[in-house]
């Protein structure tokens, strides 16, 4: 079965697709800066309360057992703000 | 990061770490964070589905931390779980692509030069619509500055396919925002959602193939 990277690499090598702009796009700049603006975010208290928490977890616990969703706090949209 | 050392889910054998191993780990783990959850809002839109997602990552990373090779990267360590976390997610039908108008419209960017200014809520929306291996690949390249080869070790692919990802992304974002015309896809447009889907289920095959070989 022809993969996505059979597809695209080989179209890629020697196309348009596989070269650097010789400039950054005007959006370049926003893109960054989306990303950015979520990693100088406060923490959620959320965030913080897992954090801590995560000591009372044996390493190797299952994610979804038990012990880990008592210790995964719920997330709400109001969290981000 | 080779397939061998890349985070499994599943139960990790006992606790073999020592205590002072734990707390680098965890520190390391504490300061990617705010990285895991500007890549999870990139890949899925949704600030809270996002978070949850981190969250879900973090217990992951917890639970495998004596996979984690101390020296190496912790953040390109947790995002391919947090990636792998997404595409799980994705197949179950969690995630729409859906967009959060409001946080996007609350900034505007004005490039140097520019006359007019790139609404962010443009781009973001831009970056939603795109097939979600070239989002992936532009936000670990354009927005996290990974390089292509650490992005294509967290994405399981050659080097080449995430160069040819990212500049396909590029264009299409490039195309969207010159023209004006930037597809609306949301959680009612079961056309688009379909298409993702099936763009993902490739990327997993493609994944897959190229874990196994």
């Amino acid at each position: 079965m022809a993969t996505d990277q059979d597809h695209e690499g080989a179209r890629g090598r020697g196309g348009s697709a596989d070269r650097t702009p010789r400039r950054a796009p005007d959006w370049a700049d926003g893109l960054k800066q989306l990303y950015d603006s979520v990693v100088e975010e406060d923490l959620p208290d959320s965030f913080k309360a897992l954090l801590d928490r995560l000591d009372e977890l044996g390493q190797g616990a299952a994610p979804g057992g038990s012990a880990a969703k008592a210790a995964r706090p719920a997330t709400r949209p109001d969290d981000q703000r | 990061m080779s397939a061998d050392h890349a985070p499994k889910d599943g139960p990790a054998p006992g606790d073999r770490l020592s205590a002072l191993d734990k707390a680098s780990f965890k520190r390391e783990l504490t300061e990617v964070v705010p990285h895991l959850r500007a890549f999870a809002r990139g890949l899925c839109g949704r600030p809270d589905l996002a978070d949850d997602l981190v969250q879900e990552t973090l217990l992951k990373a917890w639970a495998a931390q004596d996979r984690f090779e101390p020296g190496t990267s912790m953040r390109a360590w947790t995002f391919v779980i947090l990636r792998n976390a997404y595409l799980t997610d994705m197949r179950r039908n969690r995630f729409r692509g859906e967009y959060d108008e409001g946080v996007a419209e609350r900034i505007l960017t004005a490039p140097a030069g520019q006359e007019e200014p790139i609404h962010l809520s443009d781009l973001h929306r831009a970056l939603l619509t795109l097939p979600p291996e070239r989002r992936e690949a532009l936000l670990l390249v354009g927005a996290g500055g990974f390089s292509y080869e650490e992005a294509a070790e967290i994405c399981g692919c050659a080097v080449g396919t995430i160069k040819s990802r990212v500049g396909r992304a590029r264009a299409a974002l490039t195309e969207m925002l010159a023209s004006g015309n930037i597809p609306r896809r949301s959680a009612s447009d079961e056309a688009a959602h379909r298409a993702i889907l099936d763009e993902l289920e490739e990327v997993a095959a493609g994944n897959l193939a190229s874990t196994r070989g």
